[in-house]
């Protein structure tokens, strides 16, 4: 008899087993020898040389900037636009299932995929000049991806990445719309809410907790916005995520490198826990 | 929570490489046949050269096609990841997978430790015409033999026959100058009201070696040596000028053969191998002219690949029989053929050769034999600190041609961290920087 209740409380630690040892070996571990090679020397011993060397690049403070403004300017629109998608999703008119559809399309491109595929619309001799001259709405091709502004790079970088990713935050709004009851939309149209009235006190305040997930995934994801300011800024648009990747491949140096994800990491858990406090899911959602 | 991009990426790195080198030992081998079967255990051979597919396509397909001896597997990825593996083989000791390494002459610094001393095979190319400066490299400025010359390559200008008729009067755009460049890009601005020139400035792009073969030697005579000097002061203001007239997009090309092509810009410097789909596909629109000259001559940088065996190697015979291959004139005019890289052995170019790479083959041998011609090897004996050197001076140029900083500021800032890599690498003088004892200095 002990032995079976021993075996039925041992079930679900046994079932979590494998999820924990995924956690552990492919994700903690990485993480904590990324950890050591920002802090160690090639001795072993704790150093600050390599934090310090990462703080004093020509690239630093500019990358933590860059990286700010792109959050700041992807982040919103992307939800609002997902929003909007989501409820028109939602809305059930005519072809909306196909609608999905298409707005999901940009999730199965690569992001290097897709960041050459905007640059092919934004560079010089691009898609975008060509159809503005066709129309002659300009002279000249204009130069969109120039250092000298650095405004226009910024704009076709956060172009590119809502056509690539907002439909990740689409799908996890849908998902949320589609855990909403009927019964709260019925009750809305009884007391004669219109469709505004419906989405802003209905739909709004029951979608927060999808809105919450979709805002921290979106957010860390914005994090690591990488292939896209490859491929549009070039070395114009320095990037904590990019600085990371160019010390480990051009400058071989996995210190620094490890440095710059350390930061990547304090910015991105900032940023939850931020979004887990001001965006603090109520019990009663929860509980529903 | 998120990985650290770095370590993710070598991991995947590694087991893709790992899963390539297991299936490839499966498939069909690339000039192997069941008649090979005395020739001994397959190999890996790693090179850092030809990544993009059609490249490596031509190597297994065209270039190894008529090898008969073991089974070879050609590996080929992006710098980090082949060093990273080659050094992985060789901390785990005992016998690994690769048997022949194929790298640029920087890229052996790191790896040095666990390659063989091949004198005796190069020994046996004595009578091939290998210039002895290219078999001196290969010591590394030591006293063992790393690796045997492979092939070589280098840089020169592409340019678009439509900007010939701005040449400024009196240039000969075979031995063109630095001011007579930047008076070119100039008259096409005035004439045109286009930034016409393009280098290399973006991710992935080589500005690093334009700047350490070409603008620092041509200029001051030296390169780490000079790299705070008054002649560097008036090279950087040269620079900032021929930036005027430079497309701004350039601080997004890697290879100039694009831009060229959609004639973003219509002059273009770069390495031969990142210019030669523009000049195969244009052949009559293009013309392929030696890299300009400043005060001090015209120096120009040779990059050297060669072909090492490491400690490792599971099959030595194999190994040295492959090299053999290589190095066999046929092939050395196949590889040109193929993916344009030049012979190191003396051999006789083709007349049906392509005509895009006859261009380019001018333009080499004017480069080589103009009257003021010197050239330059890609930095020596920096090893892992090559990344930190080039960084150096990559950074140098964005703080002063892109954001406009104090010259002689950052000069002084950025040579502390130039000295830094050349004296933790233990880097003697090299190329233009002549001779030093000990670690070679900014002075």
């Amino acid at each position: 008899m002990s032995a079976r209740r021993w075996r039925e409380d041992a079930l679900p630690f046994a079932l979590l087993l494998p999820s924990v040892a995924y956690l552990a070996l492919l994700i903690l571990l990485p993480m904590f020898q990324a950890l050591l090679l920002a802090i160690q020397g090639d001795d072993g011993a704790l150093t600050t040389e390599h934090l310090q060397r990462m703080a004093n690049d020509v690239n630093f403070r500019d990358a933590i900037r860059n990286t700010l403004v792109l959050l700041v300017l992807i982040v919103p629109a992307q939800i609002v636009l997902a929003l909007v998608m989501a409820l028109l999703v939602h809305s059930r008119i005519k072809g909306h299932r196909w609608l999905l559809y298409i707005y999901a399309i940009p999730l199965a491109i690569s992001d290097l995929a897709a960041g050459i595929l905007w640059l092919s619309v934004f560079t010089q001799q691009g898609y975008l000049n060509t159809v503005l001259q066709g129309l002659g709405l300009i002279k000249g091709p204009i130069i969109f991806l120039s250092y000298e502004n650095i405004a226009l790079v910024f704009a076709a970088i956060v172009v590119a990445e809502s056509w690539r990713a907002t439909a990740l935050v689409l799908v996890i709004l849908i998902a949320g719309l589609q855990l909403i009851p009927r019964d709260y939309f019925e009750a809305a149209d009884l007391f004669g809410a219109n469709r505004i009235g419906r989405t802003i006190h209905v739909v709004l305040p029951l979608l927060r907790p999808s809105l919450q997930s979709a805002l921290i995934i979106r957010t860390i994801f914005a994090f690591t916005t990488f292939a896209a300011v490859f491929a549009l800024a070039g070395r114009n648009l320095p990037i904590v995520y990019g600085e990371a990747y160019n010390w480990y491949t051009l400058s071989r140096d996995s210190h620094v490198a490890a440095s710059y994800a350390l930061v990547l990491l304090l910015m991105a858990g900032t940023m939850t826990v931020f979004y887990l406090r001001v965006l603090g899911v109520g019990k009663e959602q929860l509980g529903r | 929570m998120k990985r650290p991009r770095s370590l993710r990426s070598a991991a995947l790195a590694a087991s893709l490489a790992v899963l390539l080198a297991a299936c490839s030992t499966q498939g069909a081998p690339a000039g192997g046949g069941p008649e090979s079967s005395d020739t001994g255990k397959g190999f890996v051979f790693a090179s850092t050269q030809f990544t993009p597919t059609t490249e490596q396509e031509n190597v297994r397909n065209k270039i190894l096609a008529s090898y008969k001896g073991a089974p070879v597997d050609y590996v080929t990825d992006a710098e980090n990841v082949i060093l990273d593996r080659i050094t992985a083989e060789i901390k785990a000791g005992g016998q690994g997978q690769i048997g022949l390494v194929g790298l640029e002459n920087g890229q052996f610094g790191t790896i040095a430790n666990g390659m063989q001393d091949v004198g005796k095979v190069m020994d046996k190319y004595k009578d091939k015409g290998i210039p002895a400066d290219f078999v001196n490299l290969g010591k590394l400025s030591g006293g063992t033999q790393y690796y045997v010359p492979w092939m070589q390559a280098t840089y020169f200008l592409a340019i678009n026959k439509k900007a010939m008729q701005y040449l400024p009067s009196g240039a000969d755009v075979n031995a063109l100058t630095y001011d007579q460049l930047i008076a070119w890009g100039k008259n096409i601005l005035d004439k045109t009201g286009k930034r016409m020139i393009g280098l290399p400035a973006g991710n992935n792009s080589l500005l690093h070696r334009l700047l350490q073969g070409y603008f620092y030697p041509s200029y001051t005579g030296g390169l780490v040596t000079t790299y705070k000097s008054a002649d560097a002061e008036t090279m950087w203001k040269a620079i900032k000028d021929l930036w005027q007239y430079t497309n701004p997009q350039s601080t997004t090309y890697a290879f100039m053969q694009d831009p060229l092509q959609s004639e973003e810009v219509w002059i273009g410097f770069d390495h031969a191998a990142r210019l030669i789909n523009v000049l195969k596909a244009k052949p009559n629109d293009f013309m392929a002219v030696p890299a300009p000259a400043g005060p001090k001559g015209r120096y120009f940088m040779t990059v050297l690949v060669g072909l090492g065996i490491p400690k490792t190697t599971p099959n030595q015979k194999g190994s040295e029989a492959l090299i053999d291959y290589l190095l066999q004139s046929s092939t050395q005019i196949a590889t040109l053929r193929e993916n344009s890289f030049f012979p190191v052995v003396k051999v006789d170019i083709p007349s049906d050769l392509d005509a895009g790479l006859k261009l380019e083959a001018d333009a080499v041998s004017k480069q080589a034999t103009a009257k003021d011609a010197k050239p330059v090897p890609l930095p020596v004996g920096l090893g892992a600190k090559g990344g930190d050197f080039n960084k150096a001076m990559v950074d140098t140029f964005q703080r002063i041609v892109i954001k406009n900083e104090d010259i002689k500021t950052v000069l002084g800032e950025q040579s502390a961290l130039l000295q830094k890599a050349v004296t933790d690498a233990g880097a003697k003088c090299w190329g233009p920087d002549g001779t030093s004892s000990g670690p070679c200095q900014v002075k």
